[in-house]
């Protein structure tokens, strides 16, 4: 078996933890490598609904994580400004929430920090018309939102920057040992080589996935994944991240990111992060809760349902996962299994990202026996240097000087050609559905149905593939899209999934595409499930080469 | 192009203007009856790639659509082709070919011809325009795919590629290369089909593209291009294009709206309406029938936010299916027929409507509603709801057009039968 690198810091997971792990020990000086299974950003953060918290959904039940939340809310401003856009967040009592729980709200954000001011019913509709009117109390928070695709990309580019190696599409297959210290892994590439890592210290960053990682080292961590899920409307229904005021419940944050509001979102512990469901009731019951924060809600165009699984690390299995504290942990192997060079980081949020690297990071120090001070609070990620916040518009913004100088691949989220072909040109693998999460391509309105031919197009020429390459990109790219849409699938968008039928089966009879070569053998992948038995979350077994991460990410 | 809803008698108002209703439409009112088409916008029609696909697969490639039919209706008999006989088919296309003067429609239902998609798969299609009928792959010889660079939907190499191997496929390989041109577009890097189209309307541009493709093809190669040579002056451009090439020239459907065949089509057969009378009002829509001691008495049309009462003797409902709004669904899974609240046979609310693969056989695919044999909309118990509604095209459920390859022929067909069982009435 070659093996094919050596380095001081080996991360496992290419979520926002895992890059934010390799951006900080890159920054500190170690030579560091990440590996992850699919693309980067697939896992949790993929599905994510993309809000950055003030901590005041934690206040009154999880004081710990609510000031965890708003001392990262504070630096990701200032260092992720570009990833962030400054929405504000509104707790609103509405008529199905405790109205005493206000109260408890306001103090409980004194004490942990958070900013909060009450506003008048009459101001928070004002600023929000959409809101259910007969909300009784509002109050200002410093909710944002955050382009998870967008923080991970950057990161990973700074870390590269400062040397780290990141290897999407990397499948840990196995953790490898002398005695009882961790040396490494050995993982699966995309066309099913196996390649050797060696690292002195093994950081496993997997997220939900982490259990099983910790087990392939002999270690025995409980995460359990508590599902949830999410459903984006075609449209900023609000401007202001809205909350309900109430202990933390199903479907009570409705989000307005990018082009879309997404509400979510659920929490139901499933026993395997790969495997579960998404069901009707559930779908119903987001856009029955969507209808308390803002009437008219579920007669919305409905774009997609996803979900995603949160890492809840825990020692003893609660009944319901929210009760799961939401700060996270480092756990040293060496002292709790007796295993050395190990360290697994789990629990957390997608907003502490940075403040868990930096805690893991500080515990590789230890181990290593050095000192070494992590500086991602203060140092802003490439495109977030002048500071300057995300603006809904910048992409128009931007494109309407040159309209006529370059095609627009997209219409719908205003992706140029240009861009799609530096996107292309630096991914090794021609995966449409990376590109939409690098670039938002086809996450409008229609879906891709019309880029996506485009964008097929475009691939099959810019990357010298075979048509039948090509062709796999395009089918691959549908049957992903059509697993977040067709369990929502009704009213306009309806009307739009059938426009996109019409062009892909009806005109360009992808149906009947040129039969491809048979795939290669295809190494053991024991996590497989057939189509039938997959969610709608699910990524649907590939004819070739290793599995590819689920992706049923709507927005 | 619209008109004011006029308040004088009419016998015949048809709901809808793509294929069914303007096929309808035209026969109606050649033959003397005073008929009204209201639509809601222009039709589907302009999206279609306006061959007149009859049948391509049952799910297996169909060679012959007039053999292949009557055992295909005896197999399905919810679907539109239950209630159409070969010879009324034959008639109808006979029919179209003898209505559309922007240029000839070529072919006929005794066999498929095999067009190349957008994507290089060899589509199966009856009767086809004329400019599209050089591309036959059951006889072409070698071809030139030829892309215009500052199109985005058409990609010539893809085209080529998959062209080559899906004609080994099925037994005849074809072989195809690919070619982009650049003619001068005034710096202008994204030109759609429909501005494209125009473009070709003019000598120079067309001369420039002339020249190019003089000089990349060789031999006995067809000329394979994207459908955009000319909107109203197709049959002169296309013409033009072969004679200065000295090969023969054919189009390929653009995938993405608008399509300019379609734009073709439905232009002749909107021209051809106006042209016999009948009386074209867009913008508007029925919201729900007129009625008169339970029997339809004519149509409530909604137009500029307020709701008129029309009468007439016939309704020919040609709103098209889920896609263009003629069927619905809401957030609860229930199925309408918002015009006239006719019953829509499909999925009920809880019942799966859509399976996990994407080219499944997804049970609201055919959703819409059931006729009789004179395609009027029956009920539960199988009687006509209304004895003077006629459907036609996609709101009549049963097909699943995209993956049969049938929309235009059902809707062909259907158009035409329903105006003649209206004709039959009308004596």
């Amino acid at each position: 078996m070659p093996a094919a690198a050596e380095c001081e810091v080996l991360v496992i997971g290419g979520g926002t933890t895992g890059v934010g792990v390799a951006r900080d020990a890159a920054m500190r000086g170690f030579s560091t490598i990440l590996v992850e299974r699919g693309d980067l950003a697939t896992g949790t953060t993929g599905r994510f609904h993309g809000l950055l918290h003030s901590g005041g959904r934690y206040a009154v039940k999880d004081p710990q994580a609510a000031r965890e939340c708003i001392g990262e809310n504070k630096i990701l401003r200032r260092i992720a400004a570009d990833c962030i856009e400054d929405t504000g967040g509104l707790f609103v009592t509405t008529p199905i929430d405790d109205p005493a729980y206000a109260d408890r709200f306001i103090t409980a954000c004194q004490d942990t920090g958070i900013p909060a001011e009450e506003i008048g019913v009459a101001e928070a509709l004002r600023r929000e018309p959409r809101v259910n009117p007969r909300i009784t109390r509002a109050l200002v928070v410093p909710d944002a939102t955050i382009d998870a695709w967008k923080t991970v990309w950057t990161c990973a580019r700074s870390a590269t920057e400062y040397g780290a190696k990141i290897l999407p599409y990397h499948e840990v297959t196995a953790v490898t040992r002398d005695g009882d210290r961790v040396t490494g892994i050995v993982a699966r590439g995309r066309g099913g080589e196996q390649v050797q890592i060696r690292a002195q210290v093994t950081v496993n960053a997997a997220g939900a996935w982490g259990g099983r990682i910790a087990a392939m080292a002999g270690c025995q961590v409980k995460i359990s994944p508590g599902k949830g899920i999410m459903v984006a409307a075609n449209h900023r229904l609000v401007q202001t991240v809205v909350n309900r005021c109430d202990m933390p419940a199903d479907g009570d944050i409705l989000v307005p990111i990018r082009t879309v509001s997404v509400i979510g979102t659920t929490d139901i512990t499933v026993s395997d992060p790969d495997h579960w469901e998404i069901t009707r009731a559930e779908i119903d019951q987001m856009l029955q809760s969507g209808e308390n924060l803002v009437p008219g809600f579920a007669a919305s165009r409905m774009l997609r349902v996803w979900g995603g699984v949160r890492p809840l690390f825990q020692d003893d299995a609660p009944a319901e996962t929210r009760d799961v504290t939401r700060a996270h942990a480092v756990l040293d192997h060496r002292k709790r299994d007796g295993v050395a060079g190990f360290l697994t980081i789990t629990g957390g949020k997608l907003c502490t990202f940075r403040l868990m690297a930096q805690d893991v990071v500080d515990a590789v120090c230890t181990v290593l026996g050095t000192t070494r001070a992590s500086r991602t609070a203060d140092e802003p990620l490439p495109d977030s240097q002048d500071q300057r916040f995300y603006q809904l518009g910048s992409r128009l913004a931007e494109r309407e000087q040159t309209l006529l100088d370059e095609q627009l691949i997209c219409e719908c989220e205003l992706v140029r050609r240009g861009r799609l072909e530096d996107e292309m040109a630096r991914r090794p693998a021609p995966s449409l559905d990376d590109l939409r999460r690098a670039l938002r391509l086809g996450m409008g309105p229609c879906q891709g149905g019309f880029c996506m031919y485009r964008a097929a197009g475009i691939l099959h020429q810019l990357k010298h593939l075979s048509a039948a390459e090509a062709d796999q990109a395009l089918m691959a790219f549908l049957e992903e899209r059509w697993k977040g849409v067709y369990p929502l699938l009704h009213g306009d968008q309806l009307r739009q999934a059938w426009l996109d039928d019409w062009i892909f089966q009806g005109v360009l009879d992808v149906e009947h595409l040129p039969p491809t070569a048979p795939a290669p053998p295809q190494e053991a992948a024991p996590q497989e499930a057939g189509p039938q038995e997959a969610g709608p979350q699910e990524a649907a077994p590939q004819e070739a080469g290793p599995r590819e991460t689920a992706t049923g990410r709507a927005t | 192009m619209s008109e004011q809803l006029h308040t004088s008698p009419v016998d015949v108002i048809v709901l809808g203007a793509g294929m069914a209703g303007l096929v309808a439409a035209v026969r109606l009112a050649e033959a003397g009856l005073r008929v009204t088409t209201v639509a809601k916008g222009y039709g589907s029609l302009r999206l279609s790639p306006a061959t007149i696909d009859i049948l391509g697969y049952r799910p297996d490639p169909v060679d012959s659509p007039a053999r292949a039919l009557p055992g295909f209706a005896a197999a399905h008999p919810e679907h539109p082709y239950a209630q159409i006989s070969p010879a009324l088919l034959a008639e109808a296309v006979q029919w179209l070919k003898e209505h559309v003067e922007t240029y000839a429609y070529v072919g006929d239902p005794d066999a498929n011809m095999l067009l190349s998609t957008a994507i290089g798969v060899p589509r199966p299609s009856a009767v086809v325009p004329e400019t599209m009928a050089a591309g036959d792959l059951r006889s072409a010889g070698p071809l030139l795919i030829a892309g215009i660079g500052v199109l985005k939907d058409f990609h010539p190499s893809l085209v080529a590629e998959n062209l080559e191997a899906a004609t080994a496929a099925r037994g005849r390989a074809v072989r195809a290369r690919p070619v982009l041109l650049n003619p001068p577009t005034d710096g202008d890097a994204d030109v759609g089909a429909l501005a494209l189209a125009r473009r070709f309307e003019d000598a120079a541009f067309r001369a420039a593209v002339v020249a190019e493709l003089r000089a990349a093809v060789t031999g006995e190669e067809a000329i394979g291009l994207p459908a955009v040579l000319g909107l109203d002056q197709a049959r002169s451009v296309w013409a033009e294009l072969q004679q200065a090439t000295g090969r023969p020239v054919f189009e390929i459907p653009t995938p993405v709206p608008p399509s300019v065949p379609g734009l073709r089509l439905a232009r002749a057969l909107q021209d051809r309406l106006r042209r016999v009378g009948g009386r074209f009002v867009l913008g508007a829509e029925a919201a729900g029938p007129e009625l008169r001691n339970s029997e339809l008495v004519g149509v409530r049309i909604r137009a500029a936010a307020r709701v008129t009462p029309r009468t007439c003797r016939w309704v020919v409902l040609a709103t098209g299916g889920l896609s263009a709004g003629g069927i619905g669904v809401d957030a609860t899974g229930a199925l309408s027929e918002p015009a006239l609240g006719l019953p829509v046979h499909g999925p009920s609310p809880g019942e799966t409507g859509f399976l996990p693969g994407y080219l499944g056989d997804h049970p609201m695919e055919t959703a819409g509603l059931r006729v009789d044999s004179s395609l009027r909309p029956v009920g539960p118990d199988g009687e006509p709801v209304y004895p003077n509604v006629y459907a036609a095209g996609a709101v009549i459920g049963g097909a699943r057009p995209w993956r049969e390859k049938s929309g235009d022929g059902i809707s062909l067909s259907t158009g035409y039968l329903a105006a003649e069982a209206i004709l039959k009435e009308a004596g």
